[in-house]
Protein backbone atom coordinates (compact mmCIF):
# COMPACT_ATOMS: atom_id res chain seq x y z
CA UNK A 1 0.00 0.00 0.00
CA UNK A 2 2.48 2.63 1.04
CA UNK A 3 5.03 1.83 -1.63
CA UNK A 4 1.98 2.20 -4.60
CA UNK A 5 1.63 5.71 -3.06
CA UNK A 6 4.95 7.14 -2.96
CA UNK A 7 5.04 5.98 -6.97
CA UNK A 8 3.33 9.15 -7.55
CA UNK A 9 5.45 11.49 -5.68
CA UNK A 10 8.14 12.43 -8.27
CA UNK A 11 11.83 12.70 -6.93
CA UNK A 12 12.89 16.32 -6.62
CA UNK A 13 16.31 15.61 -8.70
CA UNK A 14 14.19 14.20 -11.64
CA UNK A 15 12.21 17.30 -12.24
CA UNK A 16 14.36 20.29 -11.17
CA UNK A 17 17.60 21.00 -13.23
CA UNK A 18 20.21 20.16 -11.28
CA UNK A 19 21.97 23.43 -10.49
CA UNK A 20 18.81 25.12 -9.11
CA UNK A 21 18.09 21.85 -6.79
CA UNK A 22 21.93 22.37 -5.96
CA UNK A 23 21.34 25.92 -5.06
CA UNK A 24 17.70 24.92 -3.31
CA UNK A 25 19.71 22.89 -1.21
CA UNK A 26 21.99 25.46 -0.35
CA UNK A 27 19.25 27.90 0.09
CA UNK A 28 17.48 25.66 2.99
CA UNK A 29 20.72 25.32 4.20
CA UNK A 30 20.79 29.27 5.27
CA UNK A 31 17.25 29.16 6.33
CA UNK A 32 17.70 29.35 9.77
CA UNK A 33 19.12 33.26 9.57
CA UNK A 34 16.49 33.95 6.90
CA UNK A 35 13.73 32.51 9.16
CA UNK A 36 14.67 34.54 12.11
CA UNK A 37 15.47 37.85 10.90
CA UNK A 38 11.91 37.92 9.43
CA UNK A 39 10.44 36.25 12.03
CA UNK A 40 7.62 34.59 10.10
CA UNK A 41 7.81 31.52 11.92
CA UNK A 42 10.43 30.11 14.15
CA UNK A 43 11.67 26.33 13.16
CA UNK A 44 14.24 24.97 14.94
CA UNK A 45 17.63 24.13 13.71
CA UNK A 46 16.18 20.62 14.45
CA UNK A 47 13.04 21.12 12.06
CA UNK A 48 15.37 22.32 9.34
CA UNK A 49 17.41 19.40 9.04
CA UNK A 50 14.47 17.59 8.99
CA UNK A 51 13.57 19.66 5.75
CA UNK A 52 17.14 19.16 4.96
CA UNK A 53 17.18 15.54 4.62
CA UNK A 54 14.36 14.22 2.54
CA UNK A 55 12.83 11.07 2.82
CA UNK A 56 14.10 8.40 0.18
CA UNK A 57 11.40 8.88 -2.48
CA UNK A 58 10.89 5.54 -4.93
CA UNK A 59 11.61 6.70 -8.54
CA UNK A 60 8.30 7.51 -10.22
CA UNK A 61 6.85 6.42 -13.48
CA UNK A 62 9.67 6.82 -15.96
CA UNK A 63 7.39 9.12 -18.56
CA UNK A 64 6.27 11.73 -15.64
CA UNK A 65 8.56 14.81 -17.25
CA UNK A 66 6.46 17.53 -15.58
CA UNK A 67 7.91 20.81 -15.13
CA UNK A 68 7.56 22.25 -10.81
CA UNK A 69 6.18 25.84 -11.38
CA UNK A 70 8.25 28.40 -10.94
CA UNK A 71 8.74 29.81 -7.31
CA UNK A 72 7.10 33.67 -8.97
CA UNK A 73 4.00 31.74 -10.23
CA UNK A 74 3.21 29.72 -7.43
CA UNK A 75 3.65 32.82 -5.55
CA UNK A 76 1.69 35.29 -7.65
CA UNK A 77 -0.92 33.30 -9.60
CA UNK A 78 -3.18 33.03 -6.21
CA UNK A 79 -6.95 32.01 -5.15
CA UNK A 80 -7.14 33.33 -2.15
CA UNK A 81 -10.37 35.46 -1.31
CA UNK A 82 -9.31 36.50 1.96
CA UNK A 83 -6.95 38.70 0.54
CA UNK A 84 -9.28 39.74 -2.44
CA UNK A 85 -10.43 38.04 -5.55
CA UNK A 86 -7.96 38.85 -8.20
CA UNK A 87 -5.30 36.18 -8.88
CA UNK A 88 -2.75 38.94 -8.13
CA UNK A 89 -4.40 40.41 -4.59
CA UNK A 90 -2.89 38.15 -2.66
CA UNK A 91 0.94 38.63 -3.14
CA UNK A 92 0.02 42.35 -2.77
CA UNK A 93 -1.70 42.36 0.20
CA UNK A 94 -1.25 38.80 2.11
CA UNK A 95 2.15 40.55 3.53
CA UNK A 96 -0.24 42.02 6.25
CA UNK A 97 -1.04 39.27 7.64
CA UNK A 98 0.62 38.26 11.45
CA UNK A 99 1.37 34.44 11.31
CA UNK A 100 3.56 34.47 14.62
CA UNK A 101 1.96 33.72 17.26
CA UNK A 102 -0.26 31.31 15.80
CA UNK A 103 -2.70 28.12 16.99
CA UNK A 104 -4.44 25.37 15.73
CA UNK A 105 -6.78 23.54 18.06
CA UNK A 106 -7.93 20.23 17.13
CA UNK A 107 -11.45 19.29 18.92
CA UNK A 108 -14.61 16.94 18.59
CA UNK A 109 -14.79 13.50 18.49
CA UNK A 110 -11.75 12.34 20.12
CA UNK A 111 -9.87 11.44 23.10
CA UNK A 112 -7.98 14.75 24.28
CA UNK A 113 -8.73 17.97 22.07
CA UNK A 114 -5.02 19.90 21.92
CA UNK A 115 -3.69 23.41 20.82
CA UNK A 116 -0.64 23.74 19.10
CA UNK A 117 2.06 25.82 17.77
CA UNK A 118 3.29 25.90 14.87
CA UNK A 119 6.54 24.80 16.32
CA UNK A 120 4.74 21.75 18.22
CA UNK A 121 3.11 20.81 14.90
CA UNK A 122 5.52 20.11 12.82
CA UNK A 123 7.44 17.95 15.60
CA UNK A 124 4.80 15.38 15.29
CA UNK A 125 6.46 13.88 12.15
CA UNK A 126 9.63 14.56 9.96
CA UNK A 127 8.74 17.11 7.42
CA UNK A 128 8.93 15.85 4.16
CA UNK A 129 9.14 17.53 0.61
CA UNK A 130 6.29 16.54 -1.45
CA UNK A 131 6.03 17.48 -5.33
CA UNK A 132 1.91 17.69 -5.93
CA UNK A 133 0.15 18.76 -9.28
CA UNK A 134 -2.50 21.10 -7.97
CA UNK A 135 -5.50 21.94 -10.01
CA UNK A 136 -8.24 24.29 -10.03
CA UNK A 137 -11.38 23.96 -10.39
CA UNK A 138 -11.16 27.07 -13.20
CA UNK A 139 -9.26 24.88 -15.24
CA UNK A 140 -5.16 25.80 -14.87
CA UNK A 141 -2.63 23.74 -12.81
CA UNK A 142 0.19 24.02 -11.35
CA UNK A 143 3.21 21.63 -10.04
CA UNK A 144 4.25 22.39 -6.56
CA UNK A 145 7.42 21.24 -3.95
CA UNK A 146 5.12 21.95 -0.68
CA UNK A 147 6.99 20.78 2.44
CA UNK A 148 5.21 19.58 5.50
CA UNK A 149 3.87 16.36 7.59
CA UNK A 150 1.23 14.03 6.61
CA UNK A 151 -2.31 15.02 7.66
CA UNK A 152 -2.98 11.34 9.33
CA UNK A 153 0.24 11.73 11.75
CA UNK A 154 -1.53 14.43 13.64
CA UNK A 155 -5.10 12.81 13.59
CA UNK A 156 -3.19 9.44 14.98
CA UNK A 157 -2.00 11.14 17.76
CA UNK A 158 -5.66 12.99 18.46
CA UNK A 159 -7.21 9.69 18.47
CA UNK A 160 -10.39 10.01 16.98
CA UNK A 161 -13.61 8.38 18.44
CA UNK A 162 -15.81 6.02 16.41
CA UNK A 163 -17.97 9.16 16.21
CA UNK A 164 -15.50 10.63 13.63
CA UNK A 165 -16.70 10.45 10.44
CA UNK A 166 -15.77 13.83 9.00
CA UNK A 167 -12.99 16.45 9.40
CA UNK A 168 -13.82 19.81 9.61
CA UNK A 169 -11.09 22.48 8.45
CA UNK A 170 -11.41 26.05 9.64
CA UNK A 171 -9.71 29.13 8.37
CA UNK A 172 -8.75 32.16 10.24
CA UNK A 173 -11.08 35.09 9.97
CA UNK A 174 -9.17 38.61 10.93
CA UNK A 175 -10.78 41.21 8.33
CA UNK A 176 -7.87 43.57 9.98
CA UNK A 177 -5.34 41.96 8.25
CA UNK A 178 -7.34 40.04 5.62
CA UNK A 179 -8.75 42.88 3.73
CA UNK A 180 -10.92 40.73 1.83
CA UNK A 181 -12.60 39.78 4.35
CA UNK A 182 -14.13 43.18 4.66
CA UNK A 183 -16.45 42.07 1.65
CA UNK A 184 -18.76 39.33 2.09
CA UNK A 185 -18.07 37.46 -0.85
CA UNK A 186 -17.72 34.21 0.87
CA UNK A 187 -19.45 33.61 4.35
CA UNK A 188 -16.30 33.98 6.11
CA UNK A 189 -14.02 31.90 7.96
CA UNK A 190 -13.40 29.44 4.76
CA UNK A 191 -14.38 26.44 6.11
CA UNK A 192 -13.69 22.97 4.29
CA UNK A 193 -13.74 19.66 5.05
CA UNK A 194 -12.73 15.75 4.42
CA UNK A 195 -14.28 12.13 5.14
CA UNK A 196 -12.55 10.85 8.22
CA UNK A 197 -10.61 8.49 5.24
CA UNK A 198 -9.97 10.81 3.19
CA UNK A 199 -8.37 12.74 5.88
CA UNK A 200 -6.20 9.81 7.07
CA UNK A 201 -4.66 8.92 3.19
CA UNK A 202 -1.07 9.53 3.07
CA UNK A 203 -1.25 11.74 0.36
CA UNK A 204 -2.86 14.48 2.35
CA UNK A 205 -0.36 16.78 4.21
CA UNK A 206 -0.35 19.59 6.31
CA UNK A 207 2.11 22.01 4.13
CA UNK A 208 4.59 24.78 6.06
CA UNK A 209 6.63 25.56 3.36
CA UNK A 210 7.30 25.12 -0.70
CA UNK A 211 10.45 25.71 -2.47
CA UNK A 212 12.51 24.76 0.22
CA UNK A 213 11.53 27.68 2.37
CA UNK A 214 8.36 28.68 4.69
CA UNK A 215 5.43 28.93 3.27
CA UNK A 216 4.95 32.72 1.63
CA UNK A 217 1.15 34.51 3.53
CA UNK A 218 -0.45 34.33 -0.11
CA UNK A 219 0.27 30.47 -0.20
CA UNK A 220 -1.47 29.66 3.00
CA UNK A 221 0.86 30.74 5.82
CA UNK A 222 1.80 29.17 8.35
CA UNK A 223 -0.12 25.73 7.55
CA UNK A 224 -2.18 24.91 5.25
CA UNK A 225 -3.73 21.48 3.90
CA UNK A 226 -2.86 19.54 0.60
CA UNK A 227 -5.29 17.17 -0.86
CA UNK A 228 -3.58 16.86 -4.48
CA UNK A 229 -6.37 14.48 -5.86
CA UNK A 230 -9.11 17.34 -5.17
CA UNK A 231 -9.64 20.92 -6.57
CA UNK A 232 -7.47 23.38 -5.47
CA UNK A 233 -10.14 25.09 -3.31
CA UNK A 234 -10.41 22.09 -0.82
CA UNK A 235 -6.78 22.41 0.36
CA UNK A 236 -7.86 25.46 3.20
CA UNK A 237 -5.06 27.88 4.06
CA UNK A 238 -4.24 29.34 7.42
CA UNK A 239 -5.85 26.70 9.12
CA UNK A 240 -6.89 27.52 13.05
CA UNK A 241 -9.13 24.97 13.54
CA UNK A 242 -9.16 21.08 12.96
CA UNK A 243 -12.43 19.40 13.85
CA UNK A 244 -13.54 16.22 14.11
CA UNK A 245 -17.59 15.52 13.67
CA UNK A 246 -19.68 12.48 13.01
CA UNK A 247 -22.31 14.69 10.13
CA UNK A 248 -20.73 15.98 6.55
CA UNK A 249 -19.79 19.24 7.20
CA UNK A 250 -20.96 21.91 5.16
CA UNK A 251 -17.85 23.82 3.17
CA UNK A 252 -17.41 27.58 2.54
CA UNK A 253 -18.29 26.92 -1.51
CA UNK A 254 -21.49 24.70 -0.82
CA UNK A 255 -22.67 27.45 1.16
CA UNK A 256 -21.68 30.39 -1.52
CA UNK A 257 -23.16 27.79 -4.51
CA UNK A 258 -24.44 24.06 -3.85
CA UNK A 259 -25.28 23.74 -7.85
CA UNK A 260 -21.37 24.33 -8.85
CA UNK A 261 -19.68 22.92 -5.90
CA UNK A 262 -19.75 19.59 -3.80
CA UNK A 263 -18.29 18.49 -1.00
CA UNK A 264 -16.00 16.07 -2.17
CA UNK A 265 -14.20 18.07 -5.19
CA UNK A 266 -12.35 15.40 -6.69
CA UNK A 267 -10.67 16.46 -10.01
CA UNK A 268 -12.77 14.64 -12.66
CA UNK A 269 -12.34 15.10 -16.09
CA UNK A 270 -15.69 13.58 -16.36
CA UNK A 271 -17.60 15.28 -14.37
CA UNK A 272 -18.42 18.88 -15.90
CA UNK A 273 -18.53 22.17 -13.60
CA UNK A 274 -20.91 24.14 -14.99
CA UNK A 275 -18.61 27.03 -16.03
CA UNK A 276 -15.71 25.01 -16.76
CA UNK A 277 -15.18 21.89 -19.15
CA UNK A 278 -12.89 19.86 -16.98
CA UNK A 279 -11.33 17.63 -19.31
CA UNK A 280 -8.19 19.47 -19.70
CA UNK A 281 -6.29 21.91 -17.94
CA UNK A 282 -3.99 24.82 -18.80
CA UNK A 283 -0.41 24.84 -17.32
CA UNK A 284 0.44 27.51 -15.15
CA UNK A 285 3.85 29.00 -16.21
CA UNK A 286 4.11 27.45 -20.11
CA UNK A 287 4.52 29.70 -22.71
CA UNK A 288 1.71 31.50 -24.68
CA UNK A 289 1.58 28.16 -27.78
CA UNK A 290 1.36 25.56 -25.17
CA UNK A 291 -1.28 23.27 -25.75
CA UNK A 292 -4.08 22.59 -23.31
CA UNK A 293 -3.13 19.39 -21.04
CA UNK A 294 -5.93 16.12 -20.60
CA UNK A 295 -7.26 16.33 -17.19
CA UNK A 296 -6.28 12.97 -15.65
CA UNK A 297 -8.91 11.36 -12.87
CA UNK A 298 -8.32 12.14 -9.34
CA UNK A 299 -5.86 14.79 -10.84
CA UNK A 300 -3.95 11.19 -11.76
CA UNK A 301 -3.63 9.84 -7.93
CA UNK A 302 -6.57 7.32 -8.96
CA UNK A 303 -3.99 4.45 -8.44
CA UNK A 304 -3.40 5.94 -4.86
CA UNK A 305 -6.91 7.66 -4.53
CA UNK A 306 -9.15 5.99 -6.27
CA UNK A 307 -10.47 2.68 -3.70
CA UNK A 308 -11.83 5.34 -1.62
CA UNK A 309 -14.58 5.78 -4.06
CA UNK A 310 -15.15 2.62 -5.72
CA UNK A 311 -18.93 2.52 -4.47
CA UNK A 312 -20.40 6.37 -4.56
CA UNK A 313 -21.42 7.42 -8.01
CA UNK A 314 -19.23 10.61 -8.57
CA UNK A 315 -21.69 12.19 -10.93
CA UNK A 316 -24.09 12.47 -8.21
CA UNK A 317 -21.29 13.06 -5.15
CA UNK A 318 -19.03 15.68 -6.93
CA UNK B 1 -15.18 72.31 -39.78
CA UNK B 2 -14.98 69.21 -42.51
CA UNK B 3 -11.07 68.79 -42.41
CA UNK B 4 -11.33 68.74 -38.55
CA UNK B 5 -13.70 65.73 -38.54
CA UNK B 6 -11.59 63.85 -40.65
CA UNK B 7 -8.35 64.60 -38.78
CA UNK B 8 -10.35 63.43 -35.36
CA UNK B 9 -11.31 60.21 -37.33
CA UNK B 10 -7.96 59.14 -37.62
CA UNK B 11 -6.69 60.18 -34.15
CA UNK B 12 -9.80 57.96 -32.99
CA UNK B 13 -8.98 55.01 -35.10
CA UNK B 14 -5.33 54.76 -33.94
CA UNK B 15 -6.33 55.19 -30.66
CA UNK B 16 -8.34 52.86 -30.88
CA UNK B 17 -5.81 50.13 -31.62
CA UNK B 18 -4.79 50.53 -27.93
CA UNK B 19 -5.40 47.19 -26.74
CA UNK B 20 -3.34 46.30 -29.60
CA UNK B 21 -0.30 48.18 -28.86
CA UNK B 22 -0.91 47.58 -24.77
CA UNK B 23 -0.57 43.67 -25.14
CA UNK B 24 2.51 44.11 -27.77
CA UNK B 25 3.99 45.87 -24.86
CA UNK B 26 3.15 43.24 -22.24
CA UNK B 27 4.10 40.13 -24.36
CA UNK B 28 7.47 41.91 -24.78
CA UNK B 29 7.92 42.92 -21.45
CA UNK B 30 6.99 39.52 -19.96
CA UNK B 31 3.97 41.18 -18.45
CA UNK B 32 1.31 38.63 -18.79
CA UNK B 33 1.86 36.87 -15.36
CA UNK B 34 1.53 32.91 -14.96
CA UNK B 35 -1.09 32.43 -17.19
CA UNK B 36 -0.70 34.36 -19.98
CA UNK B 37 -3.47 32.77 -22.14
CA UNK B 38 -6.42 33.73 -19.88
CA UNK B 39 -4.84 37.28 -19.61
CA UNK B 40 -4.74 37.42 -23.50
CA UNK B 41 -8.15 36.12 -23.76
CA UNK B 42 -9.62 38.61 -20.61
CA UNK B 43 -8.00 41.89 -22.54
CA UNK B 44 -9.56 41.55 -25.66
CA UNK B 45 -12.99 40.35 -23.73
CA UNK B 46 -12.79 43.56 -21.80
CA UNK B 47 -11.95 45.86 -24.89
CA UNK B 48 -14.98 44.41 -26.82
CA UNK B 49 -17.35 45.54 -24.02
CA UNK B 50 -15.28 49.13 -23.57
CA UNK B 51 -15.40 49.35 -27.06
CA UNK B 52 -19.57 48.12 -27.21
CA UNK B 53 -20.43 50.95 -24.55
CA UNK B 54 -18.35 53.51 -26.39
CA UNK B 55 -20.17 52.40 -29.20
CA UNK B 56 -23.46 52.96 -27.20
CA UNK B 57 -22.78 55.86 -26.45
CA UNK B 58 -22.35 57.70 -28.77
CA UNK B 59 -26.30 58.26 -30.09
CA UNK B 60 -27.08 59.50 -26.68
CA UNK B 61 -23.87 61.99 -26.62
CA UNK B 62 -25.59 62.94 -30.30
CA UNK B 63 -29.12 64.15 -27.59
CA UNK B 64 -26.84 65.17 -24.71
CA UNK B 65 -24.49 67.89 -26.50
CA UNK B 66 -26.42 68.68 -29.27
CA UNK B 67 -23.37 68.02 -31.40
CA UNK B 68 -24.28 65.99 -34.05
CA UNK B 69 -21.11 64.82 -35.07
CA UNK B 70 -20.63 62.01 -32.41
CA UNK B 71 -22.41 59.77 -34.94
CA UNK B 72 -19.61 60.03 -37.63
CA UNK B 73 -17.78 57.84 -34.87
CA UNK B 74 -20.35 55.07 -34.42
CA UNK B 75 -19.66 53.31 -37.17
CA UNK B 76 -15.95 53.49 -36.78
CA UNK B 77 -16.53 51.94 -33.07
CA UNK B 78 -18.87 49.32 -33.87
CA UNK B 79 -16.39 47.93 -36.17
CA UNK B 80 -13.89 47.50 -33.89
CA UNK B 81 -16.47 45.90 -31.34
CA UNK B 82 -16.35 43.14 -34.16
CA UNK B 83 -12.59 43.64 -34.33
CA UNK B 84 -11.95 43.00 -30.28
CA UNK B 85 -14.44 40.47 -30.82
CA UNK B 86 -12.92 38.30 -33.16
CA UNK B 87 -9.57 38.37 -31.68
CA UNK B 88 -11.13 37.56 -28.28
CA UNK B 89 -12.37 34.48 -30.20
CA UNK B 90 -9.69 33.59 -32.37
CA UNK B 91 -7.47 33.57 -29.05
CA UNK B 92 -9.90 31.11 -27.22
CA UNK B 93 -9.99 29.04 -30.28
CA UNK B 94 -6.37 29.18 -31.45
CA UNK B 95 -4.42 30.12 -28.33
CA UNK B 96 -6.34 28.34 -25.76
CA UNK B 97 -7.73 25.47 -27.47
CA UNK B 98 -5.19 25.05 -30.07
CA UNK B 99 -8.57 24.19 -32.78
CA UNK B 100 -9.44 21.41 -31.06
CA UNK B 101 -12.75 21.88 -32.77
CA UNK B 102 -14.53 19.31 -30.87
CA UNK B 103 -13.70 20.32 -27.55
CA UNK B 104 -14.69 23.28 -28.72
CA UNK B 105 -17.85 22.24 -30.12
CA UNK B 106 -18.59 20.19 -26.36
CA UNK B 107 -17.35 23.70 -24.74
CA UNK B 108 -20.00 25.76 -26.02
CA UNK B 109 -22.96 23.22 -26.21
CA UNK B 110 -22.36 22.75 -22.06
CA UNK B 111 -20.93 25.59 -20.83
CA UNK B 112 -23.55 28.45 -21.54
CA UNK B 113 -21.24 31.58 -20.93
CA UNK B 114 -19.51 30.21 -23.75
CA UNK B 115 -22.76 30.03 -25.63
CA UNK B 116 -23.89 33.59 -25.12
CA UNK B 117 -20.56 34.75 -25.77
CA UNK B 118 -19.81 32.89 -29.42
CA UNK B 119 -23.95 33.86 -29.70
CA UNK B 120 -23.02 37.71 -29.49
CA UNK B 121 -20.03 37.15 -32.03
CA UNK B 122 -22.10 35.61 -35.00
CA UNK B 123 -25.21 38.59 -34.50
CA UNK B 124 -21.99 40.56 -34.85
CA UNK B 125 -21.61 39.50 -38.31
CA UNK B 126 -24.54 40.47 -39.94
CA UNK B 127 -24.25 44.12 -38.42
CA UNK B 128 -20.77 44.33 -39.64
CA UNK B 129 -21.27 42.98 -43.38
CA UNK B 130 -24.50 45.71 -43.57
CA UNK B 131 -22.24 48.83 -41.90
CA UNK B 132 -21.23 50.66 -45.20
CA UNK B 133 -22.62 53.55 -46.95
CA UNK B 134 -24.53 51.20 -49.88
CA UNK B 135 -25.96 48.48 -47.46
CA UNK B 136 -27.22 51.00 -44.88
CA UNK B 137 -29.11 52.74 -48.43
CA UNK B 138 -29.99 49.33 -49.32
CA UNK B 139 -31.54 48.52 -47.07
CA UNK B 140 -33.72 52.10 -46.00
CA UNK B 141 -35.46 51.47 -42.85
CA UNK B 142 -34.94 47.81 -42.11
CA UNK B 143 -31.25 48.48 -41.70
CA UNK B 144 -32.04 50.81 -38.24
CA UNK B 145 -34.09 47.59 -37.51
CA UNK B 146 -31.39 44.84 -38.15
CA UNK B 147 -28.89 47.31 -36.40
CA UNK B 148 -31.51 47.31 -33.15
CA UNK B 149 -29.58 43.63 -32.53
CA UNK B 150 -26.90 45.45 -30.73
CA UNK B 151 -28.71 45.82 -27.87
CA UNK B 152 -29.35 42.09 -28.05
CA UNK B 153 -25.66 41.50 -28.33
CA UNK B 154 -24.79 44.10 -25.33
CA UNK B 155 -27.16 41.61 -23.11
CA UNK B 156 -25.36 38.75 -24.01
CA UNK B 157 -21.50 40.03 -23.98
CA UNK B 158 -22.51 41.33 -20.60
CA UNK B 159 -24.23 38.05 -19.53
CA UNK B 160 -21.00 36.23 -21.01
CA UNK B 161 -18.99 37.95 -18.57
CA UNK B 162 -21.39 37.52 -16.25
CA UNK B 163 -21.54 33.87 -16.10
CA UNK B 164 -17.63 33.30 -16.36
CA UNK B 165 -17.00 34.69 -12.78
CA UNK B 166 -16.85 32.86 -9.98
CA UNK B 167 -17.97 34.73 -7.46
CA UNK B 168 -16.92 38.45 -7.10
CA UNK B 169 -19.03 39.85 -10.12
CA UNK B 170 -18.30 43.33 -9.48
CA UNK B 171 -16.56 43.74 -12.94
CA UNK B 172 -19.53 42.17 -15.07
CA UNK B 173 -21.82 44.71 -12.60
CA UNK B 174 -19.99 47.34 -13.79
CA UNK B 175 -20.48 47.12 -17.52
CA UNK B 176 -23.85 46.10 -16.32
CA UNK B 177 -25.10 49.72 -14.96
CA UNK B 178 -23.09 51.67 -17.83
CA UNK B 179 -25.15 49.73 -20.72
CA UNK B 180 -28.22 49.83 -18.07
CA UNK B 181 -27.55 53.60 -18.59
CA UNK B 182 -27.24 54.02 -22.35
CA UNK B 183 -30.37 51.91 -22.55
CA UNK B 184 -31.98 54.54 -20.07
CA UNK B 185 -30.77 57.56 -22.15
CA UNK B 186 -31.77 56.20 -25.41
CA UNK B 187 -35.57 55.13 -24.23
CA UNK B 188 -36.12 58.93 -22.40
CA UNK B 189 -34.68 60.63 -25.74
CA UNK B 190 -36.95 58.31 -28.39
CA UNK B 191 -40.12 59.34 -25.64
CA UNK B 192 -38.86 62.73 -25.74
CA UNK B 193 -39.20 62.49 -29.64
CA UNK B 194 -42.05 61.48 -29.65
CA UNK B 195 -43.66 64.30 -27.61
Amino acid sequence: MLKKQKLSLIHPSEITPENIYRERREFIKNLTVGISSTALLTISNKSISAINTLPNFNQSKKNNNEKISSLKDITSYNNYYEFGTSKSDPSKYANKLKTDPWSISIEGELEKSITLSIDNLIKIAPLEERIYRLRCVEGWSMVIPWIGIPLNALLKKVLPNNNAKFVEFVSLKRPSEMIGQKDDILDWPYTEGLRIDEAMHPLAILAVGLYGKVLPNQNGAPVRLVVPWKYGFKSIKAITKINLVEKMPITTWMKANPKEYGFYANVNPEVDHPRWSQASERRVGESLLAPRLKTRMFNDYAEEVGSMYQNIDLKKYF
Amino acid sequence: MKINQAYLKRILFILSLWPILSITIDIFQDNLGANPVEFIERHFGKWTLIFLCLTLSMTPLRRLTKISWWILYRRMLGLFVFFYASIHLLCYIGLDYHFAWNAIKNDIIKHRYVLVGFLAWLLLIPLALTSSKRMIQKLKTNWKKLHKIIYLIAILGVLHFLWLVKKDITEPLIFAAIISLLFVLRIKFSKSKNH
